[in-house]
């Protein structure tokens, strides 16, 4: 059990940092700290633009295979690059649901012909993606998908039905759904996995604004949108394998980026709370003390996650893979809060104000950090389940 | 960089589980806390001797393994876990550390090998902030008197002093300044008063001075000064970790309860409004986990920032006392009517919960410091 670097990861650390530092500088200045969940809707055009400049400087995709145009970094050095992107400032990825989500699941369970197709451009930054499984009777009952989907005689498919809180659609080129195929099925049984371009006459976008005010969350209406015959991923009917699997392969090694940019809030916190005076209220400096302990918590819980494990239990089953989601999203929660209280009666001044606004976008949409991605209620149930073996909750027969 | 843990360790950790499962169960640590030493003495001298635990995190040129923080913070879980009654915290976690950080080659010479061989027990009081240090100090005056020193004053609480045969006193020197002292407990002058303690699953003593000849200097120069950060900071980590075992022995217990435990029909650990409960009590406890382990590394990571460890462990031993406390006091609710029992464990825990949470300083003092170190 080791924390020191060896000098190649320090090598590699200055590496980033310097292209990072040379790369993020002229017109793309302005996007430091930009984008990511809560603020997303800044500068899309430019940060596509810089998805371009990653690439050119071969720093997308890092953790992919070389045959499929990544550089299969290890995992600590897909940390080290997590952690220096995002300390640099680095903004929000355009391109994280094509580099972290779908690209994985093809290259785990796509053609040869599909592999061709999609991966080269999301290694590029040309082609951006959005996610389609939740709905509106399926949030965390995600297998009660109802959208459906059938095939034509030329092979096609067309898709029926709504999906929602699809981030970035209105941005995106193509999205992936998970659709009923087998009329009569029921939960994860009989669902395939297609992949659709965005812009076609059956698909209709309409944002959801939300209770921060902007709409990075979508409606997607699918009215007989079409899906090409070869983009269906995995056989039909084995979409919820698709789709669990590609959960699964989210390694969880950009939580390490994450944190970085939880310190940067932090950070802003610290400066507010000193600018203001409130850094000499005790109970302000108990709950930043706090505040620290969860960033050193879950900088260590992530290591703790990525370590290999003794007893070659599966990522998803560590108890500190388990207890992550619940503990970061809470964590954030508060740290919103704490944000908000700093700020004191100017927090509830709308203002463009790069020291303050950041901070009132976190605390509104922090309140979603505790819903998505599985709600705290759900968490405590696979935690108690999984991590404790307590009983089930009861499930309706399929 | 890596964060799993080597096969020795896991050996180390797996060996302190065995074998504390077995000798150190609730009918033993019941058992012990009725003497008037605190612990059982045969335990004590398997650990000691035939173990070897204490030699672990000594320097081999002291005759010890050599080995570090993350060895002994396996043991201490374990040792927490099970409430173990021994002599082992104050002597090896706590005056090792002290006389490794705080005192020079002639004392680490001297007591080292000694207490590695589990052949001496020795105690100091449990101090968290310089508040208290300086407290402590001020209570007990040294002049020297030929090449000896004279030492009059208290000491209050003692950890584990009924059968410690030495105690380390910090104390106001004659001069000015301060210096650290190690007292044979069998010298002339000093006088030994137990004190009854809730948790008696370890037991204290406060002890006092009158004209002890026979103290020893440990300390050198600044050595006082300059290693106190990073003892303070391993003490505290060696007894975050052993209230890290302590809740999860009240989780387990819980869970193991409520599995067997039937109402409305059912086993109560079906509800979720238990099944909740319980997992939260997991989300703290692998919290901890992770900040205990990630601080062990930090512990004996090269670049030695003392200070951001000092920083670290201030924060971590915050954390390990609310999250103990919070499970115990789940455990006792949980529990139900039984857990207000004193045959049920769950009170043992909580008791140790509250006692230990104010030991190297209470969570709202060591977040203070934390604060101080973010905020100036």
């Amino acid at each position: 059990m080791r924390l020191d670097p060896t000098p190649e990861d320090e090598a590699f650390r200055e590496e980033i940092a310097s292209w990072m530092r040379k790369h993020l500088s002229g017109r793309f200045a302005e996007l430091k700290h930009r984008g990511g969940p809560g603020d997303e809707e800044a500068f899309p055009e430019l940060r596509k633009e810089w998805e371009r400049e990653l690439a050119a400087g071969d720093w997308t995709c890092v953790g992919w295979p070389e045959a499929h145009g990544g550089r299969a970094l290890s995992i600590e050095q897909q940390v080290i690059f997590h952690e220096e992107y995002a300390r640099a400032g680095g903004p929000g990825r355009m391109g994280h649901i094509g580099e972290g989500l779908i690209g994985p699941a093809l290259i785990k369970f796509g053609t040869a012909e599909q592999k061709q197709r999609f991966l080269p451009e999301i290694v590029a930054g040309r082609e951006f993606w959005a996610q389609g499984y939740s709905e509106p009777n399926a949030g965390s009952d995600l297998a009660n998908v109802q959208t459906r989907c059938w095939q034509e005689a030329d092979g096609s498919w067309r898709v029926q039905g709504q999906k929602i809180w699809t981030s970035l659609a209105h941005e995106s080129d193509w999205v992936f759904v998970l659709a009923r195929c087998e009329p009569g099925s029921k939960g994860n049984k009989g669902l395939a996995f297609l992949l659709l371009p965005l812009d076609q006459p059956g698909i209709e976008i309409r944002p959801i604004r939300q209770m921060s005010g902007g709409s990075e969350f979508n409606e997607v209406f699918f009215d007989g949108a079409v899906a090409q015959a070869e983009h269906i991923v995995g056989e039909p009917g084995d979409g919820w394998k698709v789709a669990m699997g590609l959960l699964e392969v989210e390694r969880g090694v950009s939580t390490l980026g994450q944190q970085m940019h939880f310190a940067y809030e932090l950070d802003l916190i610290i400066a507010a709370a000193k600018r203001n005076g409130r850094a000499s209220d005790p109970a302000i400096r108990t709950r930043i003390a706090d505040a620290w302990t969860g960033l050193r918590v879950m900088r260590y819980n992530a290591l703790r996650m990525l370590a290999p494990s003794e007893n070659g239990a599966e990522l998803g089953l560590k108890r500190e893979a388990l207890i992550y989601k619940y503990y970061w999203s809470n964590w954030h929660r508060d740290l919103g809060k704490l944000a908000m209280d700093v700020l004191g009666a100017e927090g509830d001044i709308v203002t463009d104000d790069p020291a303050i606004r950041p901070l009132q976008q976190m605390f509104f949409f922090s309140r979603a950090d505790t819903i998505y991605a599985g709600t705290n209620e759900i968490q405590l149930n696979l935690i108690a389940e999984r991590g404790l073996g307590m009983p089930r909750e009861p499930r309706p027969a399929n | 960089m890596s964060f799993a843990f080597t096969e020795d360790q896991v050996l180390i950790r797996e060996s302190a589980e065995n074998f504390l499962g077995d000798a150190s169960r609730s009918d033993a640590v019941r058992a012990a806390m009725e003497t008037t030493l605190g612990y059982d003495e045969s335990l004590w001298q398997r650990l000691a001797g035939e173990l070897g635990w204490c030699a672990t995190a000594i320097a081999e040129e002291y005759d010890g393994l050599g080995l570090g923080p993350v060895e002994l913070v396996l043991i201490q879980e374990q040792a927490g876990r099970r409430l173990l009654c021994a002599p082992f915290f104050s002597t090896v976690c706590m005056a090792a550390t002290a006389v490794q950080q705080l005192g020079g080659h002639v004392a680490q010479a001297r007591f080292l090998p000694q207490i590695a061989a589990g052949e001496l027990r020795m105690s100091l009081p449990m101090l968290g902030t310089s508040a208290q240090w300086d407290a402590a100090a001020a209570a007990v005056h040294a002049h020297p008197q030929g090449d000896d020193w004279v030492l009059d004053g208290g000491v209050a609480l003692l950890p584990d002093a009924a059968g410690a045969d030495w105690f380390l006193v910090c104390a106001t020197l004659s001069a000015g300044g301060r210096g650290l002292f190690a007292v044979p407990a069998a010298a002339a002058g000093v006088k030994l008063t137990s004190r009854q303690t809730w948790d008696a699953t370890r037991q204290f003593a406060d002890v006092q001075l009158s004209g002890v000849h026979d103290a020893v200097r440990i300390d050198t120069a600044d050595s006082l000064a300059d290693g106190l950060p990073r003892c303070a900071a391993l003490m505290r980590l060696y007894l975050a970790a052993e209230q890290l075992g302590a809740a999860q022995q009240c989780l387990d217990l819980t869970v193991e309860y409520a599995g067997g435990r039937k109402q409305f029909g059912r086993v109560i650990a079906g509800f979720q409004a238990v099944k909740h409960r319980c997992a939260e009590m997991m989300v703290k406890i692998e919290a901890l986990r992770s900040a205990v382990y990630g601080a062990a590394a930090l512990a004996v990571s090269e670049d030695g920032d003392s200070a951001a460890l000092a920083m670290e462990c201030a924060a971590i031993k915050a954390l390990a006392s609310d999250t103990f406390y919070s499970c115990a006091q789940e455990a006792i609710q949980l529990h139900g009517g039984v857990g207000f029992t004193w045959e049920y464990d769950p009170q043992l825990y909580f008791k140790r919960a509250q006692a230990s949470s104010h030991w190297f300083g209470s969570a709202d003092a060591l977040r203070g410091a934390v604060a101080d170190r973010l905020l100036g």
